[in-house]
């Protein structure tokens, strides 16, 4: 018969044309350009962060102010006119202060003042800068070494796969957050020393690193089971058969074949990430005074719920447009990269 | 193709040996105070493979075939007896030591789908053994692929493909691309065409013949279909429960099973022209193969046996020549020293079909 020899797709001219075949990556990026949701989402990820990015020239050269030193008799102008940025209050709950309200100028106060006088919009990007890059890093970290280690389990098994599982087992025993309040009550006050390494108390390291280790069984365990299908997959015995070595089947074999989840879960743990970072700075034990996240500036705004709501709802409607972004993303990344996704998705 | 001469293997000098080999593998017990129960996929199993010749190896689904294949060729550890390689005993060599053996020791696999990883282009799967074994430089590699490419009967533009634009029978000649890549003496295939289309098969298996004429290539050929096995095989080992129960020449073996699996496994496969020469009544197999973890007492075949007597459920039957070049594990051989069909199998064969 013929046909086994001449090739299964459709023997178009385009498809003889064509010498080197697109791979599956280049697959999952054209199939993933065509989904609208997660091109709108990632467009809308990428301002936010580009504003966020922006936020010293926001602070130098639109507003005039700086984010981060109380402003308490300081004047603004609003319509034209002289105001106070903070007004004395009776009926204010708190500091006996109103702080100024949004004027919707982006030169003078664009989302009002918080109860200190500063600029709620520069601190929303500031803020944004230290939530998403703490989101992000930890993330990458948290990808990172759970890559390693859940593949490592996975494909060396025995006693190696048995102390890492439990080691997950144990970290994820405990509740998130409860571990994470932890972990950041005794390091903030002590920072953290790891041989020659010192890491201040106020460092944004020390959320990062927090985050990280707390999620890092979130991703390991289930890349430990992709590899523990993978290892006895043919094609990884065929590579022992020709006498490759551990390292070149992890680097040929495994690892390529892990990739599209680890992308997967990339900007969902991006998200995941910022808002637990988010939480804990919104407990006060995450990013320290004077810097911003967007937590930090939630619970500034606790005190002024009630008479200036847009200092807890600003940064509040930020964390959950780059969470569903994000999420939005991921989905698409997902089903790019899983053919058998997309095929439930369509049926 | 670039090929040594292989003055060194005289036609018949044994290449490949198994001696009592024995791979358990350990399987978790029903209850938690369950004691730790083996399965027993391959016992104190011997053979030897020939130069030039190719070994069939059948069995029915779970005979340990696939493991015997696996131990074979060291892909995985041997729990007790040898398997040596041009007489130097291979089974505790480590990865390291055995890398040389492997150039000459190759596997293909059952399933074309699983073996080729859907992430390689063709051409870097075929090159990778010759990477690991320092098969030249860049061009000299990328040359050989080619080659390869065109020897299996695929284009040499298929280099830069992936696994998934190909048919199985495509896949299957670039993982037969693959173990030829360096040369190897002995091949060992483990149902390399049971998972394709069976108007592809007859084409995969008239390669394998092609490839042994052209490259001296000696082959342990595993398969469960008799009719595939007898179309490239010129010995034959019936494997049942991790056991050989015989092994013989091909033609000799089909024409006068010597063991009553052998005849039970040749009546089970519809075949039109043997129905003149063995005029008996049909036995077939009846209930599944015992539990290879609860093998059964004697012989492991004496609860499917037509034959059984007494006898068999305590002696375990000794694999013995009970006719020349014909090895039988049965207390009752249905074949006499002379190659003839013995007495009892026409008379027990015939009240077979009483049971």
């Amino acid at each position: 018969m013929t046909s086994d020899t001449s090739i299964a797709v459709p023997a178009g001219s385009s498809a003889r044309r064509r010498r080197s075949s697109a791979g599956p990556w280049r697959t999952a990026l054209v199939t993933l350009r065509r989904d609208r949701v997660a091109m709108i989402s990632l467009g809308i990820f990428l301002l936010v962060v580009l504003a966020c990015l922006l936020a010293p020239v926001y602070e130098h050269s639109v507003a005039h102010t700086d984010a981060f030193t109380s402003n308490i008799s300081g004047t603004t102008i609003v319509h034209g006119k002289p105001s106070p940025v903070l007004a004395p209050s009776s009926t204010g709950l708190g500091l006996g202060v109103t702080p100024i309200g949004p004027t919707w100028d982006l030169h003078h106060y664009f989302l009002g003042a918080d109860g200190q006088g500063r600029d709620v919009m520069a601190r929303l990007l500031f803020g944004g800068r230290n939530s998403l890059l703490i989101g992000g890093v930890s993330a990458l970290i948290a990808c990172g070494v759970a890559t390693v280690l859940g593949v490592a389990a996975g494909y060396f098994g025995g006693v190696l796969d048995a102390v890492l599982s439990r080691l997950f087992d144990v970290v994820w025993a405990f509740p998130v957050y409860l571990l994470a309040i932890s972990l950041s009550v005794v390091l903030l006050t002590s920072g953290l020393t790891v041989g020659p390494v010192h890491i201040e108390g106020d460092s944004l390291w020390l959320p990062i690193l927090i985050i990280a280790v707390i999620y890092v069984p979130y991703v390991a365990r289930p890349l430990r089971g992709q590899v523990l299908s993978l290892r006895g997959r043919e094609f990884i015995q065929a590579g022992v058969g020709n006498g490759a070595s551990d390292l070149r089947i992890l680097r040929k074999d495994v690892l390529p074949n892990v990739m599209p989840t680890v992308l997967v879960f990339l900007p969902l743990m991006t998200a995941l990430n910022m808002l637990t970072e988010s939480a804990l700075s919104f407990l006060s034990i995450g990013v320290q005074p004077p810097n911003a996240s967007w937590g930090t500036i939630i619970n500034d705004g606790l005190g002024l719920l009630y008479t200036r709501p847009m200092v807890t709802v600003a940064p509040g409607l930020m964390i959950a447009v780059t969470a569903v972004t994000l999420n939005l993303l991921g989905d698409g990344v997902r089903s790019a990269l899983d053919p058998k996704a997309r095929l439930r998705g369509a049926a | 193709m670039r090929r040594p001469e292989r003055a060194d293997s005289d036609p018949g000098e044994v290449l490949l040996e198994a001696r009592d080999l024995t791979k358990h593998f350990p399987v978790r017990g029903h209850s938690l105070v369950g004691g730790r129960q083996v399965l027993r996929a391959v016992e104190g199993l011997s053979l030897a493979v020939r130069a030039g010749e190719t070994l069939g190896v059948v069995g029915e689904s779970g005979c340990g075939k696939s493991t015997l294949g696996r131990c074979l060729v060291r892909l995985t550890d041997v729990t007790s007896g040898t398997v040596s390689f041009h007489g130097r005993d291979i089974t505790r060599l480590s990865r390291r030591q055995l890398r040389p053996v492997r150039r000459d020791l190759q596997l293909v696999f059952q399933d074309p789908y699983a073996s080729l990883n859907p992430r390689r282009r063709v051409g870097d799967i075929l090159s990778e053994p010759m990477q690991i074994h320092g098969y030249g430089d860049r061009r000299a590699i990328a040359r050989h692929v080619q080659e390869l490419l065109e020897v299996v009967g695929l284009n040499a533009s298929h280099v830069d493909r992936f696994p998934h634009e190909f048919s199985g029978g495509q896949r299957q000649r670039v993982g037969i691309a693959r173990a030829l890549a360096m040369n190897p003496k002995v091949i060992v295939a483990d149902e390399p065409v049971s998972a394709l289309d069976v108007s592809i098969q007859a084409q995969v298996l008239n390669l394998f013949l092609d490839l042994q004429d052209e490259f001296a290539l000696t082959y342990v050929f595993i398969a469960h279909d008799l009719g595939v096995v007898r179309h490239v095989s010129s010995r034959i080992v019936v494997m049942y429960l991790g056991e050989v129960v015989e092994t013989a020449v091909t033609d000799p073996l089909y024409d006068r099973p010597g063991h009553p699996y052998t005849e039970a496994l040749l009546q089970s496969a519809p075949d039109v022209e043997d129905e003149e020469v063995a005029p008996r009544e049909r036995i077939l197999l009846t209930g599944d193969v015992p539990n290879p973890v609860d093998k059964p007492s004697g012989c492991p075949f004496r609860t499917r046996c037509p034959y059984a007597q007494e006898l068999c459920a305590r002696e375990h039957p000794p694999l013995r020549e009970v006719a020349p070049g014909r090895h039988v594990a049965c207390h009752f051989p249905l074949v006499t020293p002379t190659g003839d069909v013995a007495q009892h199998a026409l008379s027990a064969g015939g009240s077979g079909s009483a049971r």
